[in-house]
């Protein structure tokens, strides 16, 4: 079926809003009443329709605002888009699977016709029909890696394995939560994760790289991240904390609804097959308090994970300033019955 | 989790190579492409021998962005514990069977501005992928090779018409000729990787020399298939599954666990990749560690086994499987 590509702003008017459709396929990523650090890894599989994870790449009604959001971003910093030379491969590869998993999954939306080394892809959202040499960079407008990440949902980091580690050394990064490509590239895995608080005490990180480092082709792994932002803005970057920063001072008990927005990233890994690398998809999804009370269980689930967090991660997730009234706000649609185990609306 | 996961393949060619050595050609049963892979990477084939399952670990050696066909080149082990022997004497043309999705533990560094293969003997495999890739890449390489005899050897004279003299430089003990290791590493460029695949004692000492010459440790790379060693049999307790499994003298902890229907994860099954540490609950006798996987002051705890290649002496070993 068509998807009806939306028009909206993740900045200045913040236009974006969910369908109620969209809603109910948000990857609401609680599965219990409190919230707990864990690797928490599964196979990347696809499962039931109607769900993000109806395929493996997935295409959503935000897809065209989304890609326009990113252009914007790259345009006022290229250095959100980088890839050390050595990552050629792994560019062609991410392009690979990326062109296959959309054309497989949303057929009425991209065709890839492959003839030997001679690819043709067709992008009908955003008007694209070209044919090009796989393996030749000259045949494309830019690099294989930009070209085809100017054309997918979700931020794309492209580590490399080497010295039992991996090594960040290409990424498309533009809706990402408070983090850099271009302070992190070049890093390894334990490095740029310096930062997260009680993980590391946990010894998260070291059992994650371990599980990476024997990730293999043909089973890639998924996991979810969130956080919270204020205003559907996809560009939450160290280099525009100005922009974002003080939103955070801006909520008020009668605006939660609108301005409080959950984000979460589903995050997939993948063993690319002619690199050896690991494409890590970050895909972002948002949705505001109004939108989420809409599910009776998210409704009733979200406040008590808020009150169970504990004060590292509230810090470090930036909740402080509007955490209360969050709470205070979701409290009245939650009614004190018990929620069901999993993450799907009951 | 168990191994990677697997495609069923019919053997297309089986071409003998050398004395003893015999290349296979795999191509899906279902007629598509099989997946691109990465030089120096592997498969584990599983081997039906009358309902009892072996799987080995087999460097691909076909050019990786052919993906009509996967080859593999398998020495026939003398003392072998029954997967070369299997391979050499019952596989044939038209025959199925399983191979796993390709796994790289020997990855090239793409960083390098050069890449110095040295091959001994079978060890000359996963070269032959690389350097397809390299050449596909414009990379610079130079492999050294270094056999006993040359009709017991093979792919030599194929290499140097494919890749020239200059490229490729044969060393034969049988004519009294012997690798300059010295010279070799201490004339490369820097910024030049070395990659070593041959009999364990020729490893170490490439290892050792270009330790020896200077090299940084991240520029040295090898790789090893170490097979499990026979030994006395024993019996292990599986905590988890409640079952009681008998190791044979040729047999590896992971072939038993695995016949006794308990599923084990594994990548490598050589000692190499770690996917298979398992906790040891119970212990009162001596692990055997043969892995290269855990560090000395993993193997003297004793938490942990590496259960592809290792064994164990004593009464009773309780593992958390």
């Amino acid at each position: 079926m068509a998807i009806a590509f939306k028009q909206e702003s993740f900045r200045d008017d913040f236009s974006y809003r969910n369908s109620p459709e969209n809603i109910s396929r948000f990857p609401f990523p609680f599965d219990r009443d409190e919230y707990m650090y864990s690797v928490n890894m599964e196979p990347h599989v696809r499962g039931r329709p109607g769900t993000v994870f109806e395929n493996l790449i997935d295409v959503d009604e935000h897809y065209v605002a989304e890609m326009h959001d990113r252009m914007l971003v790259l345009k006022e910093d290229p250095l959100r888009y980088q890839a050390l030379p050595h990552m050629m491969n792994a560019q062609w590869d991410t392009l690979e699977l990326l062109m296959e998993e959309q054309a497989t999954g949303y057929p009425e939306h991209f065709t890839l016709t492959r003839n030997g080394d001679e690819w043709r892809w067709v992008n009908r959202p955003l008007g694209i029909d070209d044919t090009f040499t796989f393996g030749d960079v000259s045949t494309l407008p830019c690099e294989p890696f930009e070209y085809i990440t100017r054309q997918a949902q979700g931020d794309f980091c492209i580590v490399d394995q080497r010295d039992g580690n991996l090594w960040m050394d290409a990424g498309m990064v533009t809706t990402q939560a408070d983090w850099s490509l271009d302070f992190d590239i070049g890093m390894n895995f334990m490095e740029w994760h310096g930062p997260v608080p009680l993980a590391h005490q946990a010894g998260v990180f070291d059992r994650a790289l371990k599980f990476l480092l024997n990730l293999q082709q043909g089973k890639p792994t998924r996991r979810f991240n969130w956080t919270m932002t204020i205003n559907p803005r996809l560009d939450t970057s160290p280099e525009n904390y100005h922009k974002w920063g003080p939103d955070r001072t801006t909520v008020t008990p009668e605006n939660v609804a609108e301005k409080v927005h959950l984000r979460v990233e589903l995050q997939s890994l993948w063993r690319l097959p002619r690199s050896n690398a690991i494409l890590f998809v970050i895909r972002c999804y948002l949705m505001n308090m109004g939108e989420l009370v809409t599910v009776p269980k998210w409704a009733r689930r979200m406040p008590r994970v808020l009150r169970t967090l504990p004060p590292e991660l509230i810090d470090y997730k930036g909740l402080t300033r509007y955490r209360e009234d969050t709470i205070n706000w979701l409290s009245k649609y939650d009614d004190g019955a018990p929620t069901s185990p999993g993450i799907f609306p009951d | 989790m168990s191994g990677g996961r697997e495609i069923p393949v019919r053997v297309t060619k089986v071409t003998p190579v050398a004395e003893r050595i015999k290349r296979f050609r795999f191509e899906r049963l279902d007629g598509k492409p099989l997946p691109y892979f990465s030089g120096g990477a592997h498969v584990i084939v599983s081997m039906n021998d009358f309902g009892h399952i072996r799987r080995n670990a087999y460097s691909l050696m076909s050019p990786p962005h052919d993906c009509a066909a996967y080859e593999i080149s398998v020495l026939h082990v003398e003392g072998s514990r029954g997967g070369s022997t299997f391979m050499h004497e019952r596989v044939k043309e038209g025959d199925e069977m399983n191979v796993s999705y390709p796994v790289n533990l020997f990855q090239p560094d793409w960083r390098a501005r050069k890449h110095l293969l040295i091959a001994g003997g079978i060890g000359i495999t996963p070269f032959m992928a690389m350097m397809e890739q390299f050449t596909r890449e414009g990379a610079n390489f130079e492999l050294h090779y270094a056999m006993r005899t040359r009709d017991r050897s093979a792919y030599w004279k194929e290499l140097a018409e494919r890749y020239g003299s200059q490229r490729i430089k044969i060393y034969c003990d049988a004519e009294g000729m012997t690798m300059p290791l010295d010279r070799l590493l201490d004339s490369q460029l820097l910024g030049t990787h070395l990659y070593v695949c041959g009999p364990s004692g020729m490893i170490d000492g490439v290892l050792r020399a270009g330790m020896e010459a200077g090299w940084p440790e991240q520029n040295l790379h090898s790789e090893r298939f170490l097979s499990s060693l026979p030994g006395k049999p024993f019996t292990v307790e599986l905590v988890r599954s409640g079952k009681t499994v008998r190791v044979g003298h040729h047999e590896s902890m992971l072939e038993a666990i695995e016949a006794a229907g308990v599923d084990a994860s594994f990548l490598c099954r050589g000692g190499a990749c770690g996917q298979c540490e398992t906790e040891v609950v119970n212990c009162d006798g001596k692990l055997l560690h043969h892995d290269v996987y855990l560090n000395d002051e993993e193997k003297a705890a004793g938490r942990k086994v590496m259960i592809c290649v290792s064994r164990f002496e004593g009464k009773t070993l309780h593992l958390d499987l």
